[in-house]
């Protein structure tokens, strides 16, 4: 970055030229080697071991919307870490929840929170959650050719929209492609069996504190039945990621909280190993 | 054959510095100062739209006089400066020295260029650190210099008799309401020797709070919580003002401040002594920075000096 200087210091006329309010226009224009989507890979053999992250889960509620992801990422049969953390706050009224090869989807993660500031502090204002989630979809598709090669990253992004005053959640697909989900999402290894769960157990006059339970049980459920995902580890203390965004802005549960919810699912598996039952008819 | 006039190097800078204090001083003032909770700055701007305060980075803000299309250039050129600092290596690593210097060297060639008029501007960078004694203040004319400045600043239209009202009652344990109210009462000076008093619609007042458990300390006081700070200081006991301080931090409007928390607010909660819990922050974007978007940029500006 230093070398573009020149030997003035000053600024260069990239960074005075008016015009886009986005990071990544100006980092495509005066430092196009550090975005993400033009590295090129070279041909290689068969699929690239990485650390790979696993399965995140969304559920709204009135007022707000709870996105929670498991801790584990997986490098073939291996579990390469326990307490990864693929939850992320973008800004003050959204949060990106991602799956897949996990140093990109954190690298792409530290694009996005970038952009959204960015346009905040050059606009004066905050994007639109439309907008929020369309740059996403542009930094995916950014990405399609790693995708190709078995370097996918699949976010979960969920939102409180100001101006309809309700949480929202997308999902995406590799390509880019978005869409808008209807009371709760998953991605992710272990998204089959979370869906499943929400399914039965998703509400939608949920309470925050219930939707958040709701998360935790469907994530219980999925490391259950897949081998990439990590239920709540109550020996070490590592719990789910659980975050809830409403009006009030973007809050993280503390540890203490989860490990309150975790420990009162695990409490009841011990009597139903299959969790809490949906009536039949 | 005309013959070319010859101007000596000594006057063809008199006459460009010259043109651009002229620029500077048309414009009204801006007064940053030190208080015990970080660093608050306070400009006599009656536009909601244009800022002369904003915010560059987590504990960077930018204060400036003089022409408007050239600040707000220099601005966005210190975001994308500190942005792209912070991207390729880390936050921390984004100071206010380096930025200050960016800008003394960018300023400083434009000046000396002969192709280039000279910027009409003035500007400060204020970093609030972990301790007050970690503030740090510059101030950055037109020519390129760069002068380092502690406790409080005045630049624009009226500065010389701004800041020394300012120099002579200004005290580094000022609270919040105090400090509000010293930088108005010397915003009031006119050159003339007469005063004026300023409401709040005329006056933007931003801070930069080391309280905030947010990673992002800049913060705009707008709406109901300026207008309660300048009444506790219109009534001003010491103890009614300190009460309505802490009353008022933790309302946050925070408006185009609100941001990026999360992992950052739970780092930042654990650092700081934190009024606030690590997840309680502003209601929702204050109506003031919603209507900042560009469109509304093309508001009137008294010959375009802000």
């Amino acid at each position: 970055m230093e070398a573009k200087f020149g030997s003035t210091g000053r600024l260069p006329a990239a960074f005075l030229t008016p015009g886009s309010s986005s990071f990544m226009d100006f980092l495509s224009e005066h430092a196009p080697e550090q975005l993400p989507g033009r590295r090129q890979l070279p041909p290689v053999q068969g699929a690239i071991e990485a650390p790979h992250g696993t399965t995140i889960v969304a559920a709204g509620f009135p007022g707000g919307v709870v996105l929670a992801g498991d801790r584990r990422a997986t490098m073939g049969n291996m579990i390469a870490q326990r307490d990864i953390e693929k939850v992320f706050p973008a800004d003050e009224y959204s949060a990106v929840g991602i799956a897949g090869t996990a140093g990109l989807a954190v690298e792409m993660v530290k694009l996005f929170q970038l952009e959204l500031e960015h346009f905040e502090k050059v606009e004066g204002a905050q994007l639109s959650l439309e907008g929020k989630a369309n740059r996403l979809s542009t930094m995916i598709r950014s990405n399609l050719g790693m995708a190709m090669q078995g370097l996918a990253v699949v976010p979960l992004f969920v939102g409180y929209d100001v101006d309809r005053e309700k949480g929202r959640i997308f999902s995406y697909d590799v390509t880019g492609g978005r869409s808008e989900e209807l009371g709760f999402a998953a991605v992710g290894s272990g998204s089959v069996f979370a869906r499943g769960a929400l399914k039965k157990l998703y509400r939608e006059e949920l309470t925050e504190q219930q939707a958040a339970t709701v998360t935790v049980q469907a994530l219980y459920d999925a490391a259950d039945d897949d081998s990439a995902t990590g239920g709540p580890d109550i020996a070490r203390r590592i719990y789910p990621v659980v975050t809830v965004i409403t009006e009030e802005g973007f809050k993280r549960l503390t540890e203490a909280e989860v490990s309150e919810i975790a420990r009162a699912i695990h409490e009841g598996r011990l009597q139903h190993p299959n969790g809490p039952q949906a009536p039949v008819l | 054959m005309s013959t070319p006039f010859y101007v000596s190097p000594q006057q063809a800078m008199a006459d460009r510095a010259e043109y651009a204090r002229k620029g500077i001083a048309r414009g009204r003032s801006v007064v940053v100062l030190q208080f015990t909770e970080g660093i608050l700055f306070v400009a006599e701007n009656p536009s909601r739209a244009l800022h002369k305060v904003s915010e560059i980075y987590d504990r960077i803000a930018f204060a400036a006089v003089g022409k408007y299309n050239e600040f707000e250039n220099l601005r966005i050129g210190g975001v994308r400066y500190a942005d792209l600092r912070g991207f390729t290596y880390h936050r921390n690593d984004v100071t206010a020295r380096g930025l200050a210097n960016v800008y003394a060297q960018t300023l400083g060639t434009i000046f000396s260029s002969g192709a280039e008029k000279p910027y009409e501007v003035e500007l400060i960078v204020a970093e609030v650190g972990e301790a007050p004694e970690d503030d740090q203040i510059y101030r950055l004319p037109h020519d390129g210099s760069i002068v380092d400045e502690h406790g409080s600043v005045a630049v624009g239209g009226n500065s010389d008799r701004i800041g020394s009202h300012l120099d002579q009652r200004h005290r580094d344990d000022m609270s919040l309401a105090e400090a509000l109210q010293l930088a108005v009462e010397a915003l009031g000076r006119d050159s003339t020797g007469g005063e004026r008093s300023l409401t709040a619609d005329q006056l933007e007042v931003a801070v930069l709070d080391r309280s905030r458990p947010q990673q992002r300390k800049f913060k705009r006081i707008l709406g109901r919580q300026l207008s309660r700070l300048l009444e506790a200081e219109a009534g001003s006991t010491a103890s009614a003002s300190a009460a309505d301080d802490a009353d008022a931090d933790d309302e946050g409007t925070a408006g185009a401040a609100a941001s990026d928390s999360g992992g950052a607010a739970a780092e930042g909660a654990s650092k700081s002594s934190g009024k606030a819990r690590p997840g309680a922050k502003g209601k929702k974007p204050a109506t003031g920075s919603k209507e900042a978007d560009g469109g509304s940029a093309e508001e009137s500006e008294d010959d375009d000096k802000a």
